[in-house]
């Protein structure tokens, strides 16, 4: 267990380092001068030099990519030109919208997906099960911003319950911030949730036909508890995979709905960065999302280790 | 035929499919008005007071953007696709032909390419090459990769194992023959229905990038752009938010179905 735990995350270390050279590589290659899309095409050739020394442009690659990784390491992500402020400052800042959005809207697809995938598979073939399955097939079609648009009209427009977007800060109290957090954490949660409750639903199933339930029911456990006891913690594990794959594109939706609700989060950071050319915050934007959809991914991983004692013999 | 009429997913997705291409392919050379004719007399009209689905701020008919918007949302989806595919399934193929560390070191690089989203990899794009199509064709194209490339090898691992693949291998056929002679033709069924469904993420995927500006520049009409456009006027005209984003979930929709029912039909096996 230990060894296959140090294993998995000198690999975890290994890919994150992979990653971030990856990305300095692809911003380094790209055709276009850093200091010239910083600046403009307007700029003095002196005020150019200038700025490219400042940015270190005139040393080779290597040794900009260990300078800015030793930087990263120290938990400095440079200096952003158009805030004037630390970028390892901006991040943290924005994470206080992203991150509690992020985990509302994976709470909200949970608790909608796995009664509803739960309850379909109970009554699979049924009216219920048809009604569930269709109408979370349609919701993985839609795409999340559009959620958003449509419960702007619905919620802000006609009805008047709910601000239309931005955010109030955490100063203004915690109701205030959850509310202008909650129709952005439905709008990404509904396609995640279409997404869950046919995976809950299809688990859920195929675990109620194993040996171990047959045996709970036989010994007298009602259906319910069999169900709840047995056959839904064990249907969990894909689910938790799901959540795991599924991160990359909810991290693409909260870049969307944040824009669409017009909160000061990180996928609206990575945006204004890149409408106002600012280069250092985009790349550790981009870092920082990257890196966080490896570690999930590795956490989902390591989950799986302790959900299924099964998985720890016989690793790759 | 009867086999389509036994099959309502696939009859479906195929139906709605047909029907996007074909007003895609129409709207080329027909569409109720110019799509970017602006006329300002008729702006923000209602759908049925000025053309089939009203008009925009700029008095544009709606319908005839819709029209347009599905040609260029289907023509960059397939572009990327048929890139993403492409490359993938090479790669898969390769993979499969070589195992070892090479194998290994392909899959952590599908990993590391997956977990940066299409939308991030298109603003980095973007802030160097400008946006426009090909950044958007690019940036998708690149995450369907390691998506091709994934399914390709664990399809084509499969195949390598099977009787038929050693008797071939003990005649002393080479590599590159039976991957084109028996790996290829048996996991083609797998790898057209991911092309299905990968399309319909890629034309959920470019909408997200031209809402934020990344897609195709204007005049050209673009489903995420009109959704874009139309937040100033939510109050005024619910109507211009509303077309394009059904326009989208029709399009990805009708795709999954098509890409389901061929599941079902090409490789009952793998059927959940």
């Amino acid at each position: 267990m230990i060894s296959i735990l140090i294993r998995r995350i000198l690999s975890l270390i290994v890919t994150l380092l992979v990653v971030s050279l990856l990305i300095f590589v692809v911003m380094d290659l790209l055709p276009g001068d850093p200091a010239a899309i910083v600046l403009g095409t307007s700029a003095s050739p002196e005020t150019l030099a200038a700025l490219r020394t400042q940015m270190g442009l005139d040393q080779p690659l290597p040794v900009r990519y260990l300078a800015w990784l030793w930087g990263v390491f120290q938990g400095d992500f440079g200096q952003s030109y158009t805030y004037g402020v630390p970028v390892a400052g901006l991040i943290a800042e924005r994470l206080t919208v992203t991150l509690p959005l992020a985990l509302m809207a994976v709470l909200m697809s949970v608790g909608i997906a796995v009664p509803l995938g739960v309850q379909a598979a109970k009554k699979h073939n049924g009216m219920f099960d048809a009604v569930v399955g269709a109408v979370s097939y349609v919701s993985i079609a839609v795409p999340a911003f559009w959620v958003g648009l449509l419960s702007i009209i619905l919620f802000s427009t006609l009805l008047g319950w709910m601000p239309a977007g931005g955010f109030p800060g955490w100063d203004a109290g915690l109701l205030a911030g959850l509310q202008a957090l909650l129709l952005p954490a439905i709008a990404l949660a509904l396609p995640q949730a279409g997404v869950l409750t046919r995976v809950a639903r299809a688990a859920v199933l195929d675990v109620m036909n194993e040996d171990y339930v047959r045996t709970a029911r036989a010994k007298g456990l009602g259906e319910g508890a069999a169900l709840w006891r047995h056959a839904v913690p064990n249907a969990l594990v894909p689910v938790v995979t799901m959540i795991g794959m599924q991160f990359t594109f909810l991290i693409a939706g909260a870049v969307l709905v944040e824009n669409v609700f017009n909160l000061p989060g990180l996928g609206r950071l990575a945006y204004q960065s890149l409408a106002q050319r600012d280069i250092v915050v985009m790349q550790d934007v981009v870092l920082f999302f990257s890196a966080l959809v490896i570690v999930v991914n590795f956490l989902v991983d390591l989950l799986y280790l302790v959900i299924d004692p099964r998985l720890r013999v016989g690793v790759r | 035929m009867r086999q389509l009429l036994r099959r309502p997913v696939l009859l479906a997705g195929l139906v709605v499919t047909l029907f996007l291409f074909l007003v895609a392919l129409l709207s080329l050379v027909w569409t109720p008005y110019p799509p970017s004719k602006m006329n300002i007399v008729h702006k923000l009209k209602p759908p049925f007071e000025f053309g089939l689905l009203g008009t925009d701020q700029f008095g544009r008919d709606v319908a005839s953007a819709l029209m347009v918007g599905a040609w260029n949302s289907l023509s960059t989806a397939l572009l990327a696709v048929a890139i993403g595919a492409t490359i993938g399934t090479a790669v898969g193929t390769v993979v499969a032909m070589r195992r070892g560390w090479v194998e290994q070191i392909v899959m952590r690089g599908c990993d590391i390419i997956f977990a940066v989203p299409p939308i991030l990899s298109a603003m980095m794009l973007g802030a160097f090459i400008g946006s426009g199509r090909f950044t958007a064709v690019i940036a998708i194209a690149t995450f369907m990769v390691p998506v091709f490339a994934r399914l390709t090898l664990a399809a084509a691992r499969q195949i390598w194992t099977r009787d038929y693949v050693a008797a071939a291998v003990g005649m002393g056929r080479s590599k590159l023959k039976i991957t084109f002679v028996h790996i290829l033709p048996n996991i083609s069924n797998q790898i057209i229905v991911q092309v299905t469904i990968q399309l319909g993420l890629a034309i959920l995927t470019e909408a997200g990038l031209s809402y934020l500006g990344l897609g195709m520049p204007p005049p050209n009409p673009t489903w995420g752009r009109m959704l874009a456009d139309s937040q100033t006027f939510l109050g005024q005209a619910p109507w211009l938010a509303l077309m394009p984003g059904l326009a989208i979930a029709i399009a990805v929709l009708g795709l999954n179905m098509l890409g389901d029912g061929l599941r079902d039909l090409l490789d009952p096996r793998s059927t959940p």
